[in-house]
């Protein structure tokens, strides 16, 4: 916990240093997951690519909206970490669905959810098996969907095993974004995360079945770069079986032109009847999950704002309206009105190009001048209530999810984000016990900024050490973390 | 002499009925079911369908 005291401790830097810069000391540079805030650290042809991807872009996850279906239910390996005969409604995780569905109900889908959702920008199938062992499934939903949508990205997730296979027909199909869930790049490690996979009509087991895996994998990978399909790599971080190891997985994807690295938490859990679950394998803690990442700084880019979600996920990242378009809901015959979804992208731009203007501009104004001189050593941790558009538009009472962002000299990132498992306000009361589980959770975090704040919450997150504030609602959440911090340190210097 | 799938226990992923090399195996309903007449056991090989199974126990000789 940070007191004005602590920020009044200066520490000696050099020369002048330029404050809400556009290069990032450690962490995504808000709105900079895999790709900046424009062309300009890009390749002109990728910033296209990935800007309306809210999974490869943290600017775009603020605006767009993403739907998976879950239409490849085979599989050809088996990880430690799945049970795919487990469901839930409530739970959100990778492997996971309610509903499996035939390719043309798929197809159904996506047009109820692009009619209701213009913000629908990307159509994946990730599961709940594997999307290109499950080609022939995978490939007619695509075929029917692209034929009413055009306009509509497609993207596969995958574990490798049979990408090799069917790179040609990924790249005629224009799909453009592949995720491959790589967890190793050493098979000894391997082997303590699959127990079997079936390559070639076969089953392989221990240390032969990673080893095929793995090369596999990086074959895959290199095919994919070099037809230019943009590639994110997802590793789950399995604390005490490949936390270590994932620095050299970062290294190792960035030298074969992995665009974006995602490190995501073990879910564990002996309910859900995995075999880490039943064998008290543990997920790791935010700050253990948060050292990996920021150890893999450097490498290859990091995704910071992913949400875990599950393959029949629908909506933008962290909220899941999969439950309005389950098939028992779904219209007959379904018309897409393309006007209303074209207006929505022009309203997207308008709010985009507002959102980079006031960002730069907070580069340039007071709150930089201010910030420079303190040249301090600590960074602030800040958590940011928002439902979208980059701004601070969430009441404490109704967010579910904070997301972190931490300030200092030399600028505001975005580190995470932080689930919360009951939000505070219920039917219309606050609820003390959620009080205290949000406390918990925000375990580390000097301050919150929100649209609105009660008069209980606010004394007691104060009185827990964080500085509640709803100061800057509605406004622009990068430049209000960095006003914030420079109204704190101008506040300290007048006391001291 | 033939392999069963265990319908109570199958999740339906469909990985069998793609890898078995006398198309013995369809779906039925909610399930799959294998064609005893059709099945050959792999010719004494490892079962295909057993091997690809992701639910113990569940593709299993009749």
């Amino acid at each position: 916990m940070i007191t004005l005291d602590d920020l009044m401790r200066t520490a000696k830097r050099g020369g002048a240093k330029p404050v809400v810069s556009s290069a990032p000391a450690n962490g995504c540079a808000s709105s900079s997951c895999g790709s900046d805030q424009g062309p300009a650290d890009l390749a002109p042809g990728v910033w296209e690519k990935v800007k309306d991807h809210p999974c490869y872009s943290e600017e775009a996850h603020h605006y767009f909206a993403r739907m998976h279906l879950a239409v490849a239910p085979a599989c050809n390996i088996q990880c430690n970490y799945c049970n795919r005969k487990y469901d839930c409604a409530n739970e959100s995780r990778p492997g996971v669905v309610s509903e499996r569905l035939t390719p043309e109900q798929g197809a159904r889908k996506t047009f109820a959810v692009a009619q209701s959702v213009p913000q629908l920008t990307v159509l994946g199938i990730a599961g709940p098996g594997d999307a290109l062992y499950d080609w022939r499934r995978t490939k007619a939903t695509f075929e029917l969907v692209v034929k009413a949508l055009p306009d509509i990205k497609l993207c596969i997730s995958t574990n490798g095993l049979a990408l090799p296979d069917h790179v040609d027909e990924i790249v005629n199909m224009n799909i453009d974004h592949v995720t491959i869930t790589i967890n190793m790049v050493d098979p000894a490690i391997g082997a303590k995360i699959y127990p079997w996979i079936f390559y070639r009509h076969k089953r392989y087991a221990g240390l032969e079945a990673a080893k095929i895996l793995h090369e596999r994998q990086m074959l895959g990978l290199e095919m994919l770069t070099a037809r230019n399909v943009l590639v994110k790599v997802n590793s789950v971080l399995i604390p005490g079986v490949n936390d270590e190891h994932l620095i050299e997985v970062n290294r190792q994807v960035k030298a074969r032109g992995a665009f974006l690295h995602n490190i995501m938490p073990l879910i564990s859990d002996p309910a859900h009847g995995t075999f880490y679950g039943l064998n008290g394998q543990r997920g790791p803690t935010p700050q253990e999950l948060k050292t990996v990442q920021d150890a893999c700084e450097g490498g290859a880019k990091l995704m910071r704002h992913c949400r875990q979600c599950r393959a029949d996920a629908v909506g933008m990242l962290g909220e899941d309206r999969g439950q309005e378009f389950t098939l028992d809901l779904l219209p007959e015959k379904i018309e897409i009105d393309f006007t209303q979804r074209d207006a929505y992208r022009d309203e997207v731009e308008k709010k985009r190009s507002a959102h980079q203007a006031a960002k730069s501009k907070a580069a340039k104004s007071k709150a930089s001048e201010v910030l420079a001189p303190a040249a301090d050593e600590r960074t602030l941790k800040v958590a940011v209530a928002t439902k979208g558009d980059g701004v601070i538009n969430q009441h404490f009472g109704h967010a579910k999810e904070f997301q972190i962002y931490e300030v200092d000299g030399s600028g505001v990132r975005f580190s995470g984000h932080r689930k919360i498992d009951d939000h505070y306000c219920q039917g219309g009361l606050g609820e003390d016990s959620a009080l205290s589980g949000i406390i918990k959770i925000l375990d580390g975090v000097d301050a919150l900024l929100c649209a609105k704040i009660g008069g209980c919450p606010k004394a007691d997150l104060t009185a827990a050490g964080i500085i509640p504030s709803d100061d800057y609602a509605f406004e622009f959440i990068e430049p209000s973390v960095a006003a914030f911090f420079a109204r704190l340190i101008a506040v300290a210097r007048e006391r001291a | 002499m033939a392999f069963k799938i265990i319908a109570s226990q199958c999740s339906a992923c469909g990985a069998c009925e793609f890898e078995c090399p006398n198309a013995a195996i369809r779906m039925k309903a909610d399930t799959y079911i294998i064609d005893a007449a059709k099945c050959t056991e792999c010719d004494g090989e490892q079962p295909r369908c057993v091997d690809v199974c992701p639910v113990e126990n569940t593709c299993v000789k009749f």
